[in-house]
């Protein structure tokens, strides 16, 4: 499975993520599960929002921490979350 | 008491709310206590909000809704809203009996996130047989409405001898019905399936049979479906981490509001498990006796005691420890160094010999009847 550039990614239905206040971190929950994210991946996730495709998604976040060279992180990270079905394609 | 006291308490994680004993159907592999019509008060809602808040408070976000079948408590869409305005991811656990599309609607507004729906086989005799009640087109039905008012749909098959040889009939099933995860829970030998325990335990070769099938099907329908299976402890040499550590991420809360460890402590002698109604969720979690008890190693006996491995597993099982051995403070007997290991060898044994007899004694199911007769 990997990700089609053409389109867009949002967040899975069926999953949540959420900041928790006792873990002081974000949190992806499903059925009887639960995965800790740190900062960067819990960032990219947040602009899953089915409005954007992988290089919109990296020029955003990019732009929004003033840096470049994020492609292959970003893709990366993106290619293993579709594989645990965290994020989906039209 | 065991538990050392200079041990750092993590926060609960998981919450498992026990609603309700009362179950329409009469498993014969449940781990209900065998005497749980002694047990047969429930707290009320208020009770249960409480319990709900103070929980979210100190961390917990997993929730479970089980019993018995939760669905028998009136309100259950009550305390579904206060868990989800509190955070909570909730689950809910129910055999599916009786579950209609307008309740599975009113779940769904009322923010629920999840149902486990369990199957006890893939046909309509054996299903049918194993529940003590005509239910399978019916869990069928749930199956298809779970799915298609959009909440993860997760099938849970229990497997044991009387259903093991429908391997792939239970996972062609699975995919038929479109579950997104298969949990395929090989028995564990407590409460009813303990008494049961001649007539569920697989052989070796039926059980190595099941898996590699299982585990061929994993790789068929990878990003499709998601396959937990969920291996029989009794075929392993090292015991399950139990609970990941007592008191360490689990609380347990029982219909009577008594507060569990794990769920089968209340079998536990000396624990004198906490009620909801008389403490407060911290200070069952943080000062109960219960919750103290086997936190940390310090209660461990050899060879455990003196063992490397003893952070990966914290000894086993104190409950499959008490039940097998008589002692909840050894080893638990599952693990190859325990000097009790060979009842494990035997339970496999007498279970072998009961496969092959022409007459095996009948299963023994969950009903209210059987219970009164283990609650004297
Ligand atoms: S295992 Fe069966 S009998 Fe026990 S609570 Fe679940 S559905 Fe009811
Ligand atoms: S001896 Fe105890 S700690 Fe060591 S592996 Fe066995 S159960 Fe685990």
């Amino acid at each position: 499975m990997t990700i089609n550039t053409e389109l867009t990614i949002s967040f899975s239905p069926t999953h949540r993520l959420q900041w928790e206040e006792a873990q002081q971190k974000d949190v992806i929950l499903y059925p009887e599960g639960m995965v800790e994210l740190n900062q960067s991946s819990a960032e990219i996730l947040k602009h899953c929002d089915g409005s954007r495709t992988l290089a919109q998604i990296v020029t955003a976040l990019e732009e929004k921490f003033s840096t470049s060279g994020l492609t292959n992180d970003i893709s990366s990270f993106l290619e293993d979350a579709l594989k645990n079905g965290w994020i989906q394609q039209p | 008491m065991a538990g050392s006291n200079n041990l750092k308490i993590t926060p609960p994680r998981w919450l498992l709310a026990e609603l309700t004993y009362k179950c329409p159907l009469q498993c014969p592999y449940c781990s209900n206590p065998l005497d749980y019509a002694k047990h047969s008060s429930e707290i009320g809602t208020e009770d249960w909000k409480r319990v709900l808040t103070q929980a979210r408070k100190m961390g917990a976000v997993q929730l479970g809704f089980s019993g018995g079948e939760p669905l028998t408590r009136q309100d259950l869409p009550e305390l579904v809203q206060h868990a989800r305005q509190l955070g909570y991811y909730s689950n809910l656990i129910t055999s599916g009996y009786g579950l209609t599309e307008e309740k599975i609607v009113q779940l769904k507004e009322a923010g629920l996130d999840h149902i486990q729906v369990s199957i006890q086989a893939s046909t309509q005799e054996l299903n049918d047989h194993l529940a003590g009640t005509e239910s399978y087109e019916n869990k069928k039905q749930v199956a298809h409405l779970v799915k298609k008012h959009g909440y993860p749909m997760v099938l849970c098959v229990v497997i044991h001898r009387e259903n093991i040889h429908q391997m792939t009939q239970i996972l062609e099933m699975a995919e038929e019905l479109g579950a997104d995860y298969l949990e395929l829970a090989n028995t564990q030998y407590y409460g009813w399936a303990h008494k049961n325990r001649d007539l569920l335990l697989p052989t070796k070769e039926q059980f190595e049979e099941a898996e590699a099938i299982a585990q061929a099907y994993k790789e068929k329908v990878a990003g499709k479906m998601k396959i937990y299976y969920v291996i029989p402890d009794f075929y392993e040499d090292r015991p399950k981490a139990c609970m990941n550590g007592w008191g360490t991420t689990f609380l347990t809360i029982a219909p009577d509001g008594v507060a569990l460890p794990c769920h089968s402590a209340r079998d536990l002698p000396d624990l004198d498990c906490p009620s909801v109604t008389d403490y407060s969720i911290a200070e069952i979690w943080n000062e109960s006796k219960a919750f103290n008890f086997f936190r940390g190693n310090e209660w461990m006996k050899e060879p455990c005691r003196s063992c490397d491995e003893k952070e990966k597993d914290f000894g086993g099982c104190r409950c499959q420890a008490y039940m097998l051995t008589g002692d909840m403070y050894n080893t638990d007997p599952v693990c190859s160094k325990s000097p009790d290991h060979h009842v494990i060898e035997e339970a496999l044994d007498a279970a072998r010999v009961s496969a092959l007899s022409d007459n095996e004694k009948p299963l023994i199911f969950r009903n209210s009847k059987n219970s009164k007769k283990y609650s004297a």
